[in-house]
């Protein structure tokens, strides 16, 4: 097997891989019946799928031009460091303005949860606001 | 544990050579003029956003926080594969999701941090809430027989390994 063969295959595969789990990440957004639930689809599939992408071009760009390109690797680590932040921020505002705090399990400390209660000021060690 | 910052004009060593890298990375090439300008950033950042990062997390062991982002890498796999079966091939009436509260027993806010990304990131969970305390996460689970498992899952396979490195 030559090597350029190498290369195209794993190109190839990552770009199927990124292709399926795109899709599969949107089939959930439309398929699950809540926000909360579909959250899962974007946070998980998506990710992976922009992912393969990035790593392809990776092994493109070295495997063609023979150069190593920072800004995929890059892109990945931003990628991953702002997706779970996003999610967090979508579920905190879907359920201000549709959880009640009756339906949520008992937090297990002596406060309940940040989105629904406060602590006393002196008792602040992590800004949870 | 003790946190410890730098001075006031260098708050982040660290935060300076990473910022200085990233910075390089960006451009894509090395010259004297790139790292000069990366360095500025690389000062001037870490002195602007000093008010909002107090304090440092003291990392214990840096193999092992090494080792725990393979775990994760590997996990974020498995969870896609998990969660697409899960979504194709799962009605929804048979989903069985759900709320969980996880008691912490990780104190730094960095490292409660990591570990609400991590959940994020890994099989049909995402972190919802941090309790006003800051002593539970409150977890949405996509499917799982019971909200025990999915809290004894996350305590013995990430808090535990995040407890070795930060506590």
């Amino acid at each position: 097997m030559s090597e350029e063969l190498i290369f195209e295959i794993a190109v190839s595969f990552f770009l199927v891989a990124a292709g399926v789990f795109g899709l599969v990440g949107s089939f959930g957004l439309v398929k699950l019946p809540d926000l909360m639930r579909r959250l899962h689809g974007p946070t998980k599939s998506t990710t992976l799928g922009v992912g393969s992408v990035l790593i392809a071009a990776m092994i493109y760009s070295y495997g063609w031009n023979g150069e190593i390109v920072a800004h995929q690797l890059l892109i990945t680590v931003f990628l991953l460091l702002t997706a779970p932040i996003t999610a967090n921020f979508l579920a905190k505002v879907y359920m201000h303005r549709h959880v009640a705090k009756e339906d949520l399990p008992d937090a297990s400390g002596d406060h309940g949860w940040s989105g629904y209660d406060t602590v006393p000021e002196e008792m602040k060690k992590i800004d949870t606001k | 544990m003790a946190y410890t910052v730098g001075p006031k004009y260098l708050p982040h060593p660290q935060l300076t050579l990473l910022l200085t890298v990233v910075w390089l990375m960006l451009n894509n090439t090395i010259t004297l003029g790139n790292i000069l300008l990366g360095l500025i950033l690389g000062l001037v950042i870490p002195i602007i956003t000093r008010p909002y990062w107090q304090s440092k997390p003291v990392i214990r062991s840096r193999g092992r926080f090494l080792g725990y982002m393979f775990v994760v890498l590997w996990d974020i796999v498995v969870a896609n594969v998990v969660v697409a079966y899960t979504i194709l091939f799962k009605s929804n009436a048979k989903m069985k999701s759900g709320w969980v509260a996880v008691p912490l027993e990780l104190t730094q806010p960095e490292a409660i941090t990591i570990l609400a990304g991590t959940i994020t990131m890994t099989p049909g969970t995402v972190t919802a809430m941090l309790a006003a305390d800051g002593h539970t996460l409150l977890i949405h689970y996509l499917d799982a027989p019971d909200p025990a498992s999915v809290r004894d899952e996350i305590k013995s396979r990430y808090e535990r390994r995040l407890l070795e490195i930060f506590e």
